[in-house]
């Protein structure tokens, strides 16, 4: 047995899935992360001098069903041109056969690092991008089926970014959707009864592995599982508003019909809180109502109020 | 992390547990399996003694011998618990159990020791030491986790060199070992460009070869730690820390 020096080792280690692309455009710099499906890689792009991320088919998943998967993530993606979508620069095949390919480079932070830093409408405006960017992939008939705060990225000027579209369905809803142009057979590759999704952000329709029911309400059952995390996690948010808590609890209502209908809707209801007017997920009470007035309206209340003690003020001296 | 459909096998099924066959009733299958097991844990054994128990050199072979020939004649390796720990983990327990009993009883570790003699390398491994320079004295367990992950490539590099051997695929092994396993202290690996030169083959053919090969030894290894691995999540953990990344 010949002796295997530990750089060997940690060499072998580190090829035994190293992508090896086609010509030399492309340096593969490191591994940055993994998810359910792909390895990403740090890549340099040396035709364009620019650095760009590579996400590659994990060996062990290397089935014609999951290279589908990915080939299928990358049509999504570069079909959604959004900016809070990471656009995709190419999409292709190794030596080995796995499916890879290129997107930017996203740097910045995970939404729930990000919460932990900055105010709750710092938060909750992070939160109504990522609804615009959700409510544009199911205008072009996408489901995202995934949505959670370690899927979504800020950037370093506030842009912010849905990530791992690996498990979203094309569900064909709405008026103007937009074919994905996917291989026949492939338009949908879940099976009824498979569970996709992480605990927690997913409904329960999703959780048994009912496909069928499977639709926009998904995602809106996770967007508000991402506000309920996003509150507790700003500073402060152990005592969230009551409006807030109202309209994820609608957003994550056990039955589908129970949510709000569209992503617009509840960015709606996002909005009317942060501009201080009632929610509708929310029935007021009156004391809560002149608190929310005053805090609203705090500086002319109490310009008023001054106004009329001076008045009041005056009238009593020049009486006396 | 998203979750995996159910059913999914994320690593393959291979061959049988040898943690299972050891322990089991089928004389040819145990001693196949024990075979299994001293080629790959003899070598992390020996040094484990070397280095944590600092024995000296003669006292650790003949204690190396006496384990693995005591665990076979009394069935240490049937007491495994795949609950309880990972199977490297026990068989060092063992390993530390007989020494710590050997020393309590004051014997004198004789050579020999009435045991069966296996072949193994002894002077190689002590060339290995010496290779190897300072132990790492401050984390034996670490050591012997390293060695295990050598014996565990160095088996399978070889399987590998057969298997290409046997099937007329010999350049493809050369490729690999050229590229992957000369080592590099103070010189650089070669690029596919020059390896194409070296090889007389066009730079894609060895792109393709590398590729090939990688995926072969990597699959080598997985199906041998399979075998060596006490359950399907101790294998998944394992295989994870091998070749797994870690996430940001």
């Amino acid at each position: 047995m010949t002796w295997m020096p530990d750089a060997t080792v940690a060499h072998l280690r580190r090829v035994a899935d190293w992508p090896d692309l086609p010509g030399d455009r492309l340096e593969v710099v490191e591994p940055i992360g993994q998810g359910g499906m792909g390895t990403v890689y740090r890549a340099r792009d040396r035709a364009l001098d620019r650095e760009v991320a590579l996400k590659v088919l994990r060996v062990e998943l290397s089935s014609p069903e999951w290279a589908s998967r990915l080939e299928r993530e990358a049509r999504i993606l570069a079909r959604l041109e959004h900016p809070g979508v990471v656009p995709v620069h190419e999409v292709g095949t190794l030596a080995d056969g796995r499916i890879y390919y290129l997107m930017k480079l996203v740097r910045g932070q995970r939404l729930d690092e990000f919460a932990r830093t900055v105010s709750l409408s710092e938060a909750l405006r992070a939160i109504l991008r990522v609804c615009d960017t959700v409510g544009f992939a199911h205008a072009h008939g996408v489901v995202h089926r995934d949505l959670k705060p370690s899927n979504i990225m800020i950037g370093a000027f506030g842009e912010v970014l849905v990530l791992d579209w690996g498990i979203a369905r094309v569900a064909g809803v709405g008026e103007d959707a937009v074919a994905l142009d996917l291989p026949q057979g492939r338009r949908e590759d879940t099976a009824p009864g498979t569970v996709l999704g992480t605990p927690g952000f997913m409904p329960p329709e999703q959780a048994v592995g009912a496909i069928h029911l499977v639709d926009e309400r998904t995602d809106i059952f996770a967007l508000g599982a991402i506000l309920k995390a996003v509150v507790s996690a700003v500073p402060g948010g152990d005592s969230p508003p009551r409006p807030l808590v109202a309209i994820w609890e609608r957003a994550m209502a056990a039955q589908p019909a129970a949510r709000y209908p569209t992503v617009r809707e509840l960015s709606a209801e996002l909005t009317r809180f942060l501009d201080g007017v009632p929610v509708q997920a929310y029935r007021e009470p009156f004391l809560e109502r002149i608190a929310r007035v005053y805090g609203k309206y705090q500086t002319p209340i109490l310009l008023v109020f001054a106004y009329l003690v001076m008045r009041l003020l005056f009238l009593v001296l020049r009486g006396l | 992390m998203t979750s995996l459909p159910d059913g999914t096998r994320v690593f393959p099924t291979t061959r049988p547990s040898v943690v299972e066959a050891v322990a089991g009733a089928d004389a040819d299958a145990r001693s196949r399996a024990f075979a299994t097991l001293v080629a790959v844990y003899w070598r992390p054994a020996y040094l484990h003694l070397r280095l944590k128990w600092r024995l000296e050199r003669e006292d650790a072979e003949d204690l190396t011998q006496e384990f693995f020939a005591r665990a076979m004649a009394q069935g240490f390796f049937e007491k495994y618990d795949p609950a309880r720990a990972r199977f490297r983990t026990f068989l060092r327990s063992c390993l530390d159990h007989l020494t710590a009993n050997t020393r309590r009883d004051e014997r004198r570790l004789k050579r020999g020791g009435g045991a069966a003699h296996l072949p193994l390398d002894f002077a190689g491994a002590e060339q290995d030491l010496a290779l190897a320079g300072p132990p790492a004295a401050d984390d034996p367990d670490a050591l012997f986790h390293r060695e295990w992950v050598r014996s565990l490539f160095t088996l399978a590099v070889e399987s590998l060199r057969a298997e290409c051997e046997a099937s007329g695929r010999s350049v493809r092994y050369q490729v690999f070992a050229r590229s992957d396993l000369d080592p590099v202290e103070g010189r650089p690996r070669p690029s596919y460009r020059e390896l194409a030169e070296e090889f007389e083959l066009p730079v894609t053919q060895v792109t393709n070869h590398l590729a090939w090969a990688r995926r072969e030894f990597r699959r080598v290894v997985l199906e041998r730690l399979r075998e060596l691995s006490g359950s399907e999540e101790e294998y998944r953990i394992e295989a994870r820390e091998l070749f797994g990344v870690t996430p940001p």
